[in-house]
């Protein structure tokens, strides 16, 4: 009887200790570097630590963060999509295509502009995972593929020139500010987040995201199909970017064919410096709306100080590859501390 | 036999070599004559691989210590113990398939001129090394073109070309024709008229006496005999190679009652040229199926189950015949796989032990899609009692389990599912004696309620421990089908060898 207790309670403390170092080795660790970061340049930087300087950076994020969350589904997959920021230039002409169109009235031409640009993306995410599956070809190179089929696209549709003269209540939407200091674009983005959240989280199919991440094999021989899970996350990966391209036309009110050129790679760069594993199945998307603030954070930061603009990248880039070393640890971390 | 003497080339003494779980290696000692065809028996498990992987350098021994050419022999690495002398042809070859076979042949060791490869050279010597073995393909065919035989005569002239003392050959004729093996052995032949002691290991019984002069059979990671091969005869190399063995393979129940057909297979052909095969499990019976690795009886579960496509084959399930076309189908209709490969195959390692229970059925603990978590977490609690799985918590990681244990996560997401018919691939594998006979437990357990359990594995006392039925494959075929009554070690095992004595003559 005592033995059992005793187990019991052994049992609780160890499953305690596995949440809290679980934390701590997730999203918390993404989460303290940012405060880091935050303090550092509040303490150093003119100006950083002002309203107008956050409202600015929360401008700033929010088209990355988009096509971060659904990065975040295809890496966690085991997968990478190299197309979203072709796509989002396609679904920007497409959309302001469809809301300059005198036809329809503004509301009509906003509805329908969002549908056909997220219908875009999300029809063209799932070519790209249908190919890769159909044909088990790697998703780099498929969705490099799509990156410039999807940019000639955008630029026969768009006939080479950017649009401009949006709805006046699109516009006037997309330059909205809540309570001061949040865009309507950052809070559409932290919905998408919210969304992208639950669904990892809470869902039978984000279960099956981490599972086929994990063990794609093992997976298929419990008798399920990895192949439709994966098409709808590269589905979804395509949907973001539409929702992608709706923000971007809100912020800049133009859609422009040459739109988007290397988000993709600020997306995966967001991702994984939010601690999602490029082997796939570990993760998570509050971490990569954290990654995205990271780099937002320091680019900014680093412009307030006054720092070259060439030197950005520079630091940008050793955060990223540091990022990626410092998981390695975590991993090693983590196995010390389970087996112990 | 004399001790000590200076004609052994290889000595061995206690070696021993553990592998969580299992002892793979229990002070060995032997000795191989030197520029003798030495011969190396043993059932599958009994520690041949591991012995000819301490040899190799691939890994390092417990226990013991090894002479080589009279000199202490403790490679760190296989390229150590190529240059000791020692030289082991693997049965899966890798070459750099992308290279020509003259580089493939001196990569070790490519002539330089200024830092650059002399390949004109390189050329030359190689195709010296080539002739030696009789291999005639230029020197600058690329090596993905060369057939499997092909391959092995250049790891064999590689052997030459570093003047390797001891040639160890693992399985070298499992995948050849009879031709091609008639033509290593006049190699091998050769080699030993030059001196070159070889270390051969073969499932092909008949074939020994034709490059063997000394035999050595281990069983159960144990030394049981070193001796000069004249004078046995195959039944008494079986007879070694069974032995009689320690049980800890519980005892037989007949506490279910068999009746009615629960898994039927006719007609079943897993590749297009492979012969048909047909068998059955009744309800509440436990079916083995013996045979050597690589006689087609993993294949065969896998095709039945979807995991590979097969090419023709009726499954029946409860008397219904089935479509079975992917795990999918085979899981929808109340089959299930727990395949041999736990780690790569059965189990998300990075995962929670209820996470891995579950994945065979989330719609039992899921409402509108949406994981209800309480009941996820009492449903995986209640396996892990009713299988003991020892874990502090359902939440942790399956990779920190032990052998045992995560065989058993995989049993218990098998159970949470509730197939009809299980079928297990070597459920005992790499597990310690405890969790076997937990395991032998469970599948006892099932056959009571009335399932079909079909168990594929190496292990023959286990198979004779636990099942009604045994099915002995050989080569691809089914060779035997043995009642519980007629139950017997060394006739099973001449069953699984059979398809391999006939192969020669044809």
């Amino acid at each position: 009887m005592s033995a059992s207790i005793e187990k019991q309670t052994e049992a609780k403390e160890t499953s305690f200790w596995d949440k809290l170092i679980r934390i701590s080795m997730k999203e918390a660790g993404v989460a303290i570097a940012l405060v880091f970061i935050l303090a550092f340049f509040s303490a150093t930087a003119p100006y950083f630590a002002t309203p107008e300087n956050f409202l600015k950076i929360f401008v700033q994020i929010a088209i990355n963060t988009v096509l971060a969350s659904g990065m975040t589904f295809v890496i966690l997959v085991g997968g990478i999509d190299l197309s979203v920021g072709s796509l989002l230039a396609l679904c920007t002409v497409i959309g302001a295509t469809i809301m300059i169109n005198p036809q329809f009235s503004p509301w009509q031409a906003i509805v329908l502009a969002s549908l056909a640009s997220m219908g875009t993306g999300a029809v063209l995410g799932a070519v790209n995972g249908w190919i890769c599956e159909k044909w088990k070809l790697p998703s780099f190179i498929v969705t490099l593929g799509m990156l410039n089929v999807a940019s000639g696209l955008a630029r026969v549709v768009s006939d080479n020139s950017t649009i401009t003269g949006l709805p006046q209540p699109f516009v006037d939407f997309g330059n909205l500010i809540f309570w001061g200091i949040f865009p309507s674009i950052f809070l559409i983005a932290i919905v998408v987040v919210f969304i992208g959240w639950f669904v990892l989280r809470y869902t039978v199919f984000g279960r099956f995201v981490f599972a086929i991440g994990t063990n794609e094999e093992a997976v298929r021989l419990s008798g399920h199909e990895p192949k439709r899970y994966k098409i709808a996350v590269f589905t979804i990966s395509g949907l973001t970017a539409g929702i992608a391209a709706m923000v971007y036309l809100l912020r800049l009110n133009v859609g422009s064919p040459v739109a988007g050129i290397g988000y993709e790679l600020n997306a995966i760069a967001a991702v994984i410096i939010g601690g999602t594993s490029l082997s796939g199945g570990k993760g998570s998307i509050i971490g990569t709306l954290v990654g995205a603030c990271i780099l937002q954070v320091l680019s900014t930061g680093l412009q307030l100080l006054g720092a070259d603009d060439n030197i950005k990248p520079i630091v940008i880039g050793a955060v990223i590859v540091l990022a990626v070393i410092l998981d390695s640890y975590r991993g090693r971390l983590m196995r010390i501390l389970e087996t112990r | 036999m004399s001790d000590a003497s200076d004609d052994d080339i290889l000595k061995l003494e206690g070696i021993g070599k553990r592998f969580p779980g299992v002892v793979a290696l229990k002070d060995v000692s032997m000795q191989i004559g030197r520029g003798k065809g030495h011969i190396l028996l043993g059932e599958n498990g009994a520690g041949k691989s591991t012995l000819i992987n301490l040899l190799g350098g691939v890994f390092r021994p417990d226990d013991g210590h090894i002479l080589f050419d009279g000199k202490h022999y403790d490679p760190a690495s296989p390229l150590e113990a190529f240059k000791a002398g020692i030289r082991v042809i693997h049965q899966e070859l890798h070459p750099l398939s992308n290279l020509t076979v003259a580089e493939n042949l001196l990569f070790e060791h490519l002539p330089r001129r200024y830092g650059l490869v002399n390949y004109k050279q390189m050329n030359k010597r190689a195709a010296e090394l080539l002739e030696d073995v009789g291999l005639d393909v230029p020197p600058t065919a690329p090596a993905n073109r060369l057939s499997v035989a092909q391959l092995q005569l250049v790891e064999i002239a590689k052997a030459l070309c570093y003047e390797s003392k001891l040639l160890v050959l693992d399985e070298p004729t499992a995948t050849l024709t009879s031709r091609e093996v008639d033509r290593l052995f006049e190699i091998l032949r050769g080699l030993k008229r030059r001196g070159v002691t070889t270390l051969y290991i073969s499932h092909r019984l008949e074939e020994i006496f034709e490059v063997g002069d000394d035999v050595t059979v281990l069983r159960d990671g144990q030394h049981v005999i070193t001796r000069p091969l004249s004078g046995l005869a195959i039944p008494d190399i079986v007879e070694l190679m069974v032995g009689r063995k320690l049980s800890d393979h519980g005892v037989f129940r007949s506490d279910s009652a068999v009746s009615g057909e629960a898994l039927g297979i006719s007609g079943l052909k897993v590749t297009r040229n492979s012969p048909e095969l047909a068998f059955s499990v009744a309800k509440g019976e436990i079916v083995g199926i013996a045979g050597l690795v690589g006689s087609g009886r993993t294949e065969a579960v896998r095709a039945i189950f979807g995991a590979d496509a097969k090419a023709a084959g009726e499954i029946r399930l409860d008397g219904e015949p089935v479509e079975i076309n992917s795990p999918k189908d085979a899981v929808a209709a109340g089959l299930c796989l727990a395949t041999e490969d736990r780690k790569m195959q059965g189990l998300m390692l990075d995962m929670s032990c209820a996470e891995n229970t579950t994945i065979t059925d989330l719609g039992k603990v899921s409402r509108n899609g949406l994981i209800i978590r309480r009941a996820e977490d009492d449903q995986s609690q209640r396996l892990v009692r009713e299988l003991r799985i020892k874990t502090p918590s359902i939440h942790q990681v399956v990779r920190t389990f032990s052998g045992g244990n995560q065989q058993k996560v995989v049993v218990a997401k098998w159970l949470f599912r509730g197939p009809k018919v299980l079928i297990f691939d070597e459920p005992t594998r790499g597990i310690d004696v405890g969790a076997k006979a937990e395991i032998y437990e469970l599948l006892w357990k099932f056959a009571a309620e009335g399932k079909g359990v079909l168990v594929v594995s190496s292990d023959l006392p286990e198979l004779i421990g636990i099942c009604h039925r045994i099915i002995v494959f050989s080569d691809g075929k089914i060779v035997g089908e043995i009642p519980r009554e007629q139950f017997d070690e060394s006739r099973i095992l001449s069953l699984a060898y059979k398809e391999y004595s006939r192969v020669r003559q044809h």
